[in-house]
């Protein structure tokens, strides 16, 4: 299966169900789930946060360019968007 | 020794009472009485130091959870200690005010058990009449509340066959999840392994229609399936490994690497009462003992597998060979895997269905009805 970018227009957002924490034993971000734990790499937990229902992946990438200079953001924020998609987190 | 990693899950056994009497139940033959179990203030520290530990995630489980007056304040001693919260019910026992304590409480999801789709047949797996009525109620509160709902369905000789209508109840009932487990063979299970065994011919079909209906289904539920002991000639890697990912702290405060070792007979296992969780996970004994690959005689010992599988289970090892540092008897290179072939051989098709007895409290641990029953 090609994975396919995120919709530009989609307003990504955490299910219900998801509770983003950080785990201060394991100097890490986590996702929880009713049955499972994603661990967040990198600047993840950044990105999720800005998942709010209300901007659209367009607005995440601009968002994460201004402040991360130079980071592959357009690249890759969407393919890790959908991907939690796919995992059930998002929305 | 490298010091072991933080466990990332606990199942807290608030209560071995139960309305229900499955004949599967992972419940100790032996089980705990209410007089022994520990109160709120010592669950409530038990979920403090268990955050401290790096555990995230919690099952509120039994027995039946919902008995315990004071599930509200434990399940907000696990939220406030940073852990995640799922209910594990019957759903016996809820109604629409509980289930909105337990929400305020902190409370992030459930898991309702169903023994089968159809309700006759519920109850009697169950042993409890109006038990199908009473979850039905459940699911739909639960549905209500908002909180992501999952179907646990343990799978045995009663009931594979009948695995297209509870993937039909689940979808019915709106559900995120439903988890299809095929027995265990401990505790209960073990005791009536010779009625529950399926016979190959039925999970066989259940693997075919749980590919099926994977395939039909937009997505959700999700479907889940646990894979049966006994019948692969593989060793499960039971619980990630010992003392690896989780512990479980039972009604009276027995800490254990899994819900089954209570059945190993020298393990001395540590007691919250007694010790920090912090010393019981890194420290004793009794999570150290299987810990690793140290312990392992072979033919696990010098196997490639060693470190995905652990060698199987320590639990089935002893129940079936008398030695827990054995090669679980379901992996195919056990010299001890006759053993699991003798069982599945004599799980015939179309043959009468055996008696099994409901889980009762004060009924006494017996030797397990051996290999050929
Ligand atoms: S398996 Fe059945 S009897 Fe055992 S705790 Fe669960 S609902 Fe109760
Ligand atoms: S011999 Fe031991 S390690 Fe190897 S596959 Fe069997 S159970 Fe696993």
């Amino acid at each position: 299966m090609s994975t396919q970018p995120a919709a530009a227009d989609w307003r990504p957002a955490l299910v219900p169900a998801a509770v983003l924490r950080h785990d201060p034993v394991r100097g890490a971000d986590l996702l929880l789930l009713p049955e499972r734990v994603v661990v967040l790499q990198g600047r993840g937990e950044v990105v999720v946060g800005l998942c709010d229902g209300t901007r659209t992946v367009r607005a995440i990438v601009e968002e994460l360019t201004a402040r991360f200079p130079g980071a592959p953001v357009a690249d890759e924020v969407p393919a890790f968007l959908d991907g939690l998609r796919r995992e059930g987190c998002l929305r | 020794m490298s010091v072991p990693a933080s466990p990332w899950a606990l199942l807290a056994e608030l209560t071995h009472a139960c309305p229900l009497h499955c004949p599967y139940c992972s419940n100790p033959v032996d089980l705990t009485r209410r007089s022994r179990e520990l109160g709120t203030a010592h669950w409530a520290e038990v979920m403090r130091q268990a955050g401290e530990l790096g555990v995230v995630h919690t099952h509120l489980s039994g027995g039946e959870p919902l008995l315990r007056p004071d599930l509200e304040q434990i399940t907000t001693a696990a939220e406030t200690a940073g852990i995640y919260t799922q209910l594990v019910t019957s759903g016996v026992g809820l109604d629409a005010d509980r289930l909105a304590a337990l929400a305020d409480a902190g409370l992030r999801s459930v898991q309702l058990s169903v023994q089968a789709a159809d309700p006759r047949a519920n109850d009697r797996i169950a042993g409890r009449p109006s038990s199908f009525t009473a979850k039905e109620k459940a699911a739909a509160l639960v549905r209500d509340a908002g909180l992501p709902l999952g179907l646990n369905v343990v799978l045995h000789r009663e009931n594979l066959d009948a695995i297209d209508a509870v993937i039909d109840l689940g979808v019915v009932w709106d559900v995120d999840r439903i988890e299809l487990a095929n027995t265990q063979f401990y505790g209960w299970g073990l005791l009536n392994r010779t009625a529950l065994l399926p016979t190959p011919g039925q999970l066989a079909r259940a693997r075919d229609t749980v590919a099926r209906r994977r395939a039909g289904l937009p997505g959700r539920p999700e479907l889940v399936w646990v894979v049966p002991d006994h019948f692969d000639g593989v060793a499960k890697p039971c619980m990630g490994g010992w003392g690896a990912v989780s512990l479980t702290v039972a009604p009276d405060g027995t800490v254990l690497p899994c819900p089954a070792a209570a059945s190993l007979p020298d393990l001395d296992p540590p007691n919250v009462l007694d010790h920090p969780l912090d010393w019981i996970w890194h420290r004793s004994p009794a999570f150290n003992r299987y810990r690793g690959t140290d312990w392992m005689t072979e033919p696990c010992r010098s196997c490639d597998m060693r470190t995905q599988d652990f060698g199987g289970c320590r639990c089935q090892a002893y129940a079936l060979t008398g030695d827990a540092t054995h090669t679980d008897p379901a992996c195919r290179l056990s010299p001890d895997h006759a053993l699991v072939r003798s069982l599945v051989e004599h799980s015939e098709e179309g043959a009468p269905p055996k008696p099994w007895v409901h889980r009762r409290a004060g009924r006494r641990a017996r030797r397990c009805p051996g290999p050929t029953g």
